[in-house]
């Protein structure tokens, strides 16, 4: 009976049913601001990405795919 | 031998009874929430000069969706490098010049609360040749308020050799080394309250291979002088970093951003740095954002601008890469944003023309400028530590469509 309670909480749990979001849908409108991205210009983040890589000891952690670099 | 049936049916029922509950997790998800990236088009044109290197060329980055379940995009990047660094003068060798040329492709399918990701992305030098794969899986949860992601990329670099003869570049035929590379990394993004969005991400990357630069030489004491060798380096690495970063919508229209990252390897180097920016729109069509940004490390087991002696084997590893020592940098930005053309025009959306500035300023603790000593030996040891400064410019234009 256990396991079968707690598959039913886990399945409740996480398709959202039981918690109430604490921001509902009409109060995101400042986080859908485009100046609230966490890489509002690929390209550019990614080069500046490549720029630090390529001259610091440090690699990763910060949230985007990885690559080859060849920064050799 | 019964007790021995009764695990094995238990273990089989919890994976039946896990599989069951995944498949009614995916079922009960609600229908579409996660949000594929927007169609658009960038061509940027970047510039680095600093440190005796001069690195320019474009970058051009397409991505198209089919406006339900599908996008996919396609980079493709170059570098033009004129380089001579302070290890190039060092070792009395002429500025060399070298393209780099990376092209990317990848997709993005979105299914209900789900995003899957495929990418490959290809480098290539004259000495350099670099191939890997992509796989990451994002899913909202708990209203949309919580995005997880989960990523795997494996990758194969190959190395050559490049040597002059009769003035002529080629390839050293008796030398090829490879490394394989493995990165694993999971996140979180979390809306907070309606002004703040958090974001959490931890990878761990594995290489395995011959790691150092074919070209690179360690500096070593001897008979009162120093001499160089080529470097040896272990031949795996495995390192873990984890960063947390903050986004903060202002009272009025403006957001400051904040990230930490901590690192650290199995060389022995430890690493930080933490950025805070500060993003402000002027009117409905400049932005503006400003960013300072604080780097520091500490050096690998094996680094020494001077190493008491030759390796003499292997194991004796060496390193004088200025990449592997102990120093800090400081980066100071500027980026501004110009968008025109919202009321549409053809199939075009909307687009943009960037501008973005970035001043770097390195300064080693443990890397010392030996070109000082190149004509007085007495100074072996003692030249004062080395530094530089960068500057790195972007300039880029943005179509959505």
């Amino acid at each position: 009976m256990r396991p079968v309670a707690l598959m039913l909480l886990l399945v409740v749990f996480i398709s959202g049913c039981a918690i109430e979001p604490w921001v509902q849908p009409y109060e995101r409108a400042n986080l859908a601001d485009p100046i609230m991205s966490f890489s509002r210009d690929p390209v550019s983040s990614s080069y500046r990405k490549h720029v630090f890589e390529a001259r610091e000891g440090a690699r990763g952690g910060e949230g985007s795919q990885g690559g080859g670099c060849g920064c050799n | 031998m019964v007790k021995a049936v009764k695990v094995v049916a238990v273990v089989a029922t919890s994976v039946s009874r896990f599989i069951l509950a995944s498949l009614i997790i995916a079922l009960t998800s609600p229908a579409h929430s996660a949000v594929l990236p927007e169609d658009r088009a960038d061509v940027l044109s970047h510039s680095y000069q600093g440190g005796g290197m001069d690195i320019t060329g474009p970058s051009i980055l397409v991505r198209k969706g089919d406006d339900k379940s599908f996008s996919a995009y396609a980079n493709y990047y170059v570098d033009n490098i004129s380089s001579a660094s302070i290890d190039v003068q060092t070792l009395g060798a002429s500025e060399y010049k070298e393209e780099r040329t990376e092209q990317s492709v990848g997709f993005d399918y979105l299914h209900g609360k789900s995003i899957m990701s495929f990418g490959y992305t290809n480098s290539e030098e004259n000495d350099y040749v670099s191939d890997s794969y992509h796989f990451g899986i994002s899913m909202d949860m708990f209203g949309d308020l919580t995005t997880v992601s989960m990523g795997y990329s494996r990758g194969k670099d190959s190395i050559y050799k490049t040597l002059f003869v009769d003035g002529n570049k080629t390839r050293d035929p008796d030398f090829h080394e490879t490394v394989e590379r493995q990165q694993y990394s999971v996140g979180l993004s979390q809306v907070v309250t309606k002004n703040l969005i958090l974001g959490l991400n931890f990878e761990t990357i594995t290489d395995e291979g011959f790691l150092n630069n074919p070209y690179r030489q360690y500096r070593y004491e001897f008979a009162g002088a120093d001499r160089f060798d080529f470097e040896v380096y272990p031949g795996t690495r495995t390192s873990r970093a984890g960063s947390i970063k903050f986004n903060y919508y202002l009272p009025y229209r403006a957001a400051i951003h904040y990230k930490e990252r901590i690192f650290t390897d199995d060389w022995g180097i430890e690493a930080n740095d933490s950025e805070v920016g500060y993003t402000h729109p002027f009117g409905e069509n400049v932005i503006v954002e400003f960013r300072y940004r604080l780097y520091s490390q500490t050096r690998a087991d094996f680094y020494s601008d001077l190493h008491a002696e030759k390796s003499t084997q292997p194991l004796d590893f060496r390193a004088r890469d200025k990449e592997l020592s102990t120093y800090d940098s400081t980066t100071l930005g500027l980026a501004v944003s110009y968008e025109f053309g919202k009321s549409g025009w053809g199939f075009v959306d909307k687009a943009s023309v960037n501008l973005a500035f970035d001043y770097m300023k390195f300064e080693y603790e443990d890397f010392r400028d030996a070109r000082v000593s190149r004509d007085d030996a007495s100074l072996v040891g003692n030249e004062p530590a080395y530094q530089f400064s960068a500057n790195v410019l972007q300039l880029f234009l943005s179509v959505w469509y």
